[in-house]
């Protein structure tokens, strides 16, 4: 079987306080926090998060260029007929000739596109994102999170190994516990009490299954995660495990809430960022069946961390989102539009030409001076030169804020626009808007990092391009 | 190669402008003919005399037909053309430089601008279709223009309040010169603390820092200097016109700052050239600047050579561009008061100029300069934002030179 090479996740820098929903609709609600993809988000641009964390780190290049197979698997596509996952294989800069392909409607599909990777003799990338809300006041809404996780499964590519899977069980069984029309706002879920008797005994022939393809005892389980909606038979399937009480994982469902198809993938992310070497994980998930993995770390992973883990993306994200916002956010209140003329829709044949800029955010640099060009340009702004660029991927290179203004009157769907003049590291200079902060944050010299955001959707197409954030360490927003 | 110019080659012999502002009761035609009529009035000739016309509009219609058909102009040339903000400046150019070549004898620029039958306040622009990846059309043109005030302040230590306090003096300037002109969109004067006060659009700029969303026209008739006395007493002879498109590079160079315009500074450059002017502060009577937004107001002083770098917000404070200054600016009330039909404003510029220097104004706002002996004016005419732009700039006078 394979092995585990690179993994990340994305946890939204917006959260909201569950007391908050009671503040409005007078009661609901409850205590933490919950995890929110911003208006600027979807599954696709949170995939290309999680899937740039899983990549970054050293050989980034190297890590790309092996990935044969991506698999996107979401309960929210951005698009019906159209693929999403080729946007996300576009904005990591995937190689043309990678299989790029959605595994969407169920949350199963998330540890499908897992064990599909994890199972796959070549390097195979699985990315999984949701946006979980129910009708507002349920418990959809409040225990739902939104978020993503990536790994990347090395096959015989060589790269070393963060984790070998060393056994996957599955259960499948037809029964009707959590469904929603496509399209529906809401779920709609059976009986709790009969979602657990069905998965109970699922998910005991699944771990017993996966354990003993591994050649190992439920004492030998360092940490056990169970992931899945049915919150009942999750905890359950927990309690029957038979492993220490000690090995079973948080879900971080007070900080978070569960963010459905990703669950998995974010909890595993969140051990693997802090198991020590030789540990054995076993992720067990329950949607519609019950599918169990366990992994075993090497020594390699120490190293190879992401650099944002899980924990520290929690502790950098704002709670200050108020629950009108939410609502408006997920669409369930609609508000009154800026009074200006609707934005354009993408025109398909110039997003083609440019889709190394407009999904990878790749310039151009002059060969005769070195002089880098915003969006890449035939002809050399500072020497003049005609046809004399190379490409010039920049999504990773840090810049700071030259200039800004708060545009009150642009459209939006949050207003106002925060629009900064960056000016990259290693030089090169753009406009674009700054995202995940507030007009009192921006300043001449913050320091910005670059991340894949929805614009605006007109006439059914989404835009898809780059925006600004701060770079947030334990401090707050940096700056120069 | 070279710019030459064309100093004193052509005159403007007639003009016509309407009233700016939200004409509900007018059509793009209804504008058209006013403007075109009380024109080839003033210059006492019938439209059926005029050999050629040059239409600047951006957004209110397309191909020479725009004004050919509401004017019933029969089998004559009529090219549209379409500069950013700067329209109106180039369709004055194109009129002259035919005029100059020998190709016609008397021609007309016109400009229009029908803006308020969008239903939105501002200009709305039809984009080609784009991958909506370069930032266009998600900043608007207040928030493209507010770049240039913190960026100013912080080069030449303006505290913000100072800075606001120098903008809302441009706004108050304009809006007093605004309240003593009859075509004005806006003919009241304005406190200081409305303006400072009003709500904020973008950045530090208020509603009160922005120019008038309105419809007009206005239109030149333009022949060779040496037929311009048959047809006026006191003819402007055109001294300099000058167009340049920037290469957009403020947005893409970080050495860009933010507080000039570049291209403006080009365009001044090549106007004063042709026009041999050396010293414009001291030789021009009255400038008519692209005041959009305040900030933009501002840095044109220093651009164009009005001010020193630096120094133009004192000199603001101080009064040296009000109508009794010692170079007024704007004394129409600018974009600022009169009003922006795009495609009208560049030739509403020299219909003040126009008015001023042939001692037309009316005697409140009449500036005391061209008393003094001076006997040119500038107009500046500006598309685009800071770092992508085009400039335009002109230079006219009454006499001409021997």
């Amino acid at each position: 079987m394979g092995g585990l090479v690179g993994y990340g996740a994305y946890i939204p820098y917006y959260l909201l306080e569950r007391g908050r929903i009671a503040g409005v609709l007078g009661s609901g609600g409850g205590r933490g926090t919950r995890s929110v993809a911003a208006y600027d988000e979807d599954t696709t641009s949170m995939a290309v998060a999680a899937g740039r964390a899983a990549l970054a780190g050293t050989d980034p290049q190297a890590r790309r260029d092996a990935v044969r197979q991506l698999f996107f698997a979401t309960t929210i596509p951005a698009y019906a007929d159209k693929t999403n996952a080729t946007a996300v294989h576009a904005a990591l800069r995937l190689p043309a000739d990678a299989l790029a392909v959605d595994m969407v409607g169920a949350v199963r599909s998330g540890v499908g596109a897992l064990v599909a990777a994890a199972q796959s003799p070549v390097p195979s990338m699985a990315v999984l994102a949701d946006i979980r809300t129910g009708l507002p006041g349920g418990s959809d809404e409040r225990d739902g999170g939104d978020g993503a996780a990536a790994f990347v499964f090395g096959g015989d590519g060589g790269m070393p190994v963060l984790a070998e899977l060393i056994g996957q069980a599955s259960a499948t069984a037809e029964f009707l516990e959590r469904w929603r029309s496509p399209g529906a706002a809401a779920s709609a879920v059976w009986e709790e009490r009969f979602g657990e008797q069905a998965y109970a005994p699922l998910a005991d022939a699944a771990i017993s299954d996966a354990l003993k393809r591994a050649s190992l005892t439920p004492g030998q389980v360092d940490h056990l995660i169970v992931a899945g909606l049915p919150a009942r038979a999750v905890r359950g399937a927990a309690r029957t495990a038979g492993v220490r009480p000690e090995a079973i994982v948080d879900t971080r469902a007070t900080s978070i809430g569960n963010a459905g198809t990703a669950q998995p993938g974010i909890l595993l992310a969140d051990v693997l960022d802090r198991a020590a070497a030789d540990q054995t994980v076993l992720l067990v998930v329950l949607a519609d069946g019950v599918s169990a993995l366990i992994l075993r770390t090497t020594a390699a992973l120490a190293a190879r961390r992401p650099p944002q883990p899980v924990a520290a993306q929690i502790a950098a994200a704002s709670s200050a989102l108020d629950y009108a916002t939410f609502l408006s956010w997920r669409g369930f209140l609609d508000r009154e539009p800026p009074r200006r003329p609707d934005p354009d829709r993408v025109a398909a044949p110039p997003a083609q030409r440019r889709a190394d800029w407009k999904f990878g955010l790749v310039a151009s640099t002059c060969t005769r001076c070195g002089t880098r060009s915003l969006p890449p340009n035939r002809v050399c702004q500072a020497c003049h030169a005609v046809d004399e660029m190379v490409p010039e991927p920049l999504a990773d290179v840090p810049a700071s804020v030259a200039t800004y203004t708060v545009d009150r009157l642009a459209y939006t769907p949050s207003p106002p626009v925060l629009t900064v003049v960056l000016d990259f590291d290693g030089g090169g200079r753009m406009r674009c808007q700054l995202t995940d902060a507030v007009p009192d944050e921006v300043r001449i010299g913050l320091r910005v990092e670059m991340t894949f955001r929805r614009l605006v959707t007109a006439g059914g197409v989404h835009n898809y391009f780059w925006k600004a954030r701060p770079i947030r360490g334990a401090g707050g927003p940096q700056a120069v | 190669m070279g710019s030459h110019g064309i100093r004193d080659r052509v005159a403007i012999v007639g003009m016509g402008c309407t009233q700016f502002g939200e004409h509900w009761d007018k059509s793009t035609d209804d504008l058209l003919v006013e403007a075109a009529a009380s024109a080839s009035a003033s210059a006492g000739i019938g439209l059926a005399d005029i050999d050629a016309f040059w239409l600047g509009t951006m957004g209110s219609g397309v191909s020479g037909l725009t004004l050919s058909k509401p004017l019933r102009l029969a089998n004559k040339p009529v090219t549209r053309l379409e500069n950013m903000c700067a329209t109106g400046s180039e369709s004055l150019r194109n009129a002259c430089y035919a005029v100059a070549s020998g190709a016609y004898d008397t021609v007309m620029a016109i400009g229009v601008e029908k803006l308020k039958d969008s239903g939105y306040s501002g200009l709305v622009g039809s984009n080609p279709p784009g991958a909506g990846d370069d930032g266009r059309g998600d900043t608007t043109a207040p928030a493209n223009f507010s770049l240039l005030a913190p960026a100013y302040a912080e080069k030449y230590g303006v505290d913000p309040v100072q800075m606001k306090e120098v903008l809302t003096r441009i706004a108050w300037k304009n809006h007093q010169n605004g309240a003593k002109n009859s075509r004005a969109q806006f003919r009241k004067e304005v406190a200081k603390e409305v303006i400072s006060s009003s709500p904020t659009v973008a950045g530090m700029l208020g509603i009160f820092d922005c120019s008038g969303v309105s419809d007009g026209s206005a239109a030149a008739v333009v022949v060779r200097a040496e037929d311009a006395y048959r047809y006026a007493d006191k003819p402007l002879f055109v001294k300099a016109l000058s167009m340049v498109a920037g290469p957009a590079d403020g947005l893409a160079d970080p050495g860009y700052d933010f507080t000039t315009f570049p291209e403006v500074v080009a365009s001044a450059r090549d106007a004063y050239q042709q026009a041999g002017i050396t010293d414009p502060r001291a030789e021009l009577a009255l400038a008519e600047v692209h005041d959009c937004f305040t900030p933009t107001e501002l840095v044109l002083m220093e651009d164009l050579g009005f001010a020193e770098r630096g120094q133009g917000w004192k000199d603001v404070l101080a009064g040296r561009f009000d109508l009794d200054g010692d170079l007024p600016v704007n004394p129409d009330g600018g974009l600022k008061a009169f009003g922006h039909p795009i495609g009208a404003s560049g030739l509403r510029m020299m219909f003040e100029a126009w008015l001023q220097l042939r001692h037309e104004a009316p005697e409140q706002r009449t500036v005391r300069t061209v008393g003094g002996g001076r006997s040119q004016a500038l107009t500046h005419n500006l598309g685009g934002g800071p770092g992508e732009c085009v400039s335009f700039v002109s230079v006219v006078g009454t006499e001409r030179a021997a």
